[in-house]
């Protein structure tokens, strides 16, 4: 195939756009100075500061729990939503279900904000959280499920059911076992959303809550110090972790965004 | 009609409603009657201390609680409908330069060999996997003023006697910014409708004499557009709204409309006029996407 050398040259180019500033955000995590400028010498210095931080590691922990209770019923709904649209086609389960991904976020965070404070008159915090995470994860897993059925050859349902097996039984032993890589993959994609997301999470934490993104936010627009560099590198890994576990149990996840 | 057949047809049904009812209800009440409220919002009065006024006033002004007052007010102020026209305008550039950086790389990696691909396709999502406020971030620490780039770029604008400029807090921040954080969502799918081209076309193109231009511009491009829409589709309506790039590298001047939005509902707490504002920003994502679509139509027509 053709792949001349200005080709190779523009696409080395766009890769080094993507990787250089992040390499330069994780090689300044480790240096010892307080000023992202040049390199002085090396240092664990930010990663102390990192663990002694205490509001860090509340908004840390409240970080991770929205993003498992968030995570776990965005699956469970998620999967219902998607089977419910391979198996029926509704008209407006599709509709409300990819509209949340698909506008701008800001849109979901606002209007939830309303919603909480004028509707149900709730005080932000962790639970308006946790309900605004659902909203826009049960997309992404309906999605991957859906796929992972469309994918599927329809005749062994019906050997299930002409077998005698109830719907229940069919669910259980044959469709659960068959979408199951597509069910940890969208879970797994769900708690990297919660854990990554920011926009959302503004507008539906009031003062009640913070997380590591809103934690990274307030840092960079007040001081910024070498921490937030530690606190990033952290946070890649962790979502890195995630992203390869999502690639090794359902690897069509990686095309799913698109 | 015999029990049996009754009692499977009510199974049938109760089936269905168990599986799509608990998804259908949650985003009832938490995606579609949120948005119902937004658009009532837009047509309240603003509070006293913020929020929304009661919709039962005691005041016979406000009786009605309803107004289009917000609507009048958008429409007065040339101010907003400037701030739209350039938020447009960023969307508009962020998605053109997405496309020629991104073009390049899917196209090498659709023309790679298929062993290759998978790996070179998982470096463009990785960058992904960092939080988005940290690409952002890092960013501020390359267009800071103390940064080598920075300096650098000064220095060199110093052979020409121009004096030194602020990279960082710039509209050319914001735009930068933008287009790192896009560009994998134009690759993506660009690479998806690239990857399914039948080199042979190609091939035919150069027997009959066609050049390496010619052979791009009249069958590789026209082939890939309905992969160009999608990738813009991707792009564009997220630069649309987003408010925290602008709000982290842009100046005090270069503010968007979401923004704006944010503004209404945490700064100044005129919720009526935030709601009213994001559905302009809503009318304006559907007629984008609508503009798009009757174009894609129109342009692979002759293609497809």
């Amino acid at each position: 195939m053709r792949r001349g050398p200005w080709l190779w040259a523009c696409a080395v180019l766009a890769y080094l756009f993507l990787y250089v500033p992040l390499i330069i955000v994780v090689v300044y995590s480790f240096n010892d100075s307080r000023l992202n400028a040049e390199w002085v010498g090396f240092t664990w210095h930010w990663y102390e500061i990192l663990l002694n931080d205490e509001n860090m590691l509340r908004a840390a922990t409240n970080s991770l729990l929205i993003a498992l209770v968030a995570s776990s019923v965005a699956t469970a709904l998620g999967t219902m939503a998607g089977i419910a649209m391979h198996r029926y086609r509704p008209k407006l389960l599709p509709f409300m279900v990819i509209t949340p991904v698909a506008m701008p976020e800001i849109l979901l965070g606002v209007s939830l904000l309303l919603f909480f404070i004028q509707v149900l008159n709730l005080t932000l915090g962790m639970i308006s959280v946790i309900l605004a995470h659902i909203t826009f994860c049960i997309g992404f897993v309906a999605i991957v499920v859906r796929a992972r059925l469309a994918g599927m050859d329809e005749s062994i349902f019906e050997a299930a059911r002409d077998l005698g097996a109830t719907p229940w039984e069919t669910f259980k032993y044959v469709t659960f076992p068959l979408i199951l890589p597509a069910v940890i993959a969208g879970f797994l994609m769900s708690f990297t959303l919660s854990l990554d997301d920011f926009v959302i999470t503004f507008f539906t934490a009031g003062v009640g809550v913070s997380t590591l993104p809103l934690q990274i936010y307030s840092m960079i627009k007040i001081a910024v110090t070498p921490e937030v560099n530690a606190v990033s590198t952290v946070l890649m890994l962790l979502t890195l972790t995630m992203i390869v576990l999502a690639a090794r149990f359902a690897p069509e996840t990686l095309k799913s965004h698109t | 009609m015999p029990f049996s057949t009754i009692t499977a047809l009510l199974r049938t049904r109760l089936t269905r409603w168990a599986v799509s009812g608990p998804p259908f209800l949650f985003l009832l009440l938490f995606f579609l009657a949120p948005s119902l409220i937004m658009v009532l919002a837009s047509f309240r009065y603003p509070g006293e201390f913020g929020g929304l006024a009661p919709l039962r006033d005691a005041d016979p002004v406000v009786l009605q609680g309803l107004t289009l007052e917000t609507y009048q007010f958008f429409f007065s102020d040339i101010i907003y409908a400037e701030i739209f026209l350039k938020s447009f305008v960023v969307a508009l550039a962020t998605t053109l330069i997405c496309l020629v950086m991104a073009y390049p790389l899917a196209l090498l990696i659709a023309r790679s060999p298929k062993k290759h691909r998978d790996l070179m396709v998982l470096l463009v999502i990785l960058p992904f996997a960092s939080n988005f406020l940290v690409r952002v971030y890092a960013w501020m620490i390359i267009l800071g003023p103390q940064s080598a780039f920075a300096r650098l770029f000064n220095d060199v604008l110093g052979l020409f006697g121009i004096g030194p400029v602020a990279l960082l807090f710039s509209p050319v921040a914001v735009l930068i910014g933008m287009v790192y954080v896009h560009l994998p969502f134009m690759i993506l799918p660009l690479y998806t409708n690239l990857e399914k081209h039948d080199p042979v076309l190609l091939d035919a193109a150069q027997d009959l004499g066609a050049n390496a231009w010619q052979r791009f511009w009249r069958v590789t491009f026209p082939l890939s557009l309905p992969g160009v829409f999608a990738g813009s589709a991707l792009v564009f309506i997220p630069v649309l709204g987003m408010f925290a790039i602008p709000d982290i590298l842009g100046g005090t001047r270069d503010m968007l409309i979401g923004n704006l939005i944010k503004e209404q509902f945490l700064g100044v707490r005129d919720w009526p006029f935030g709601a009213t504002l994001s559905i302009m920003l809503t009318i304006a994502v559907l007629a984008w996407a609508g503009f798009s679509t009757w174009l894609a139509k129109k342009w692979s027509h002759g293609y497809a």
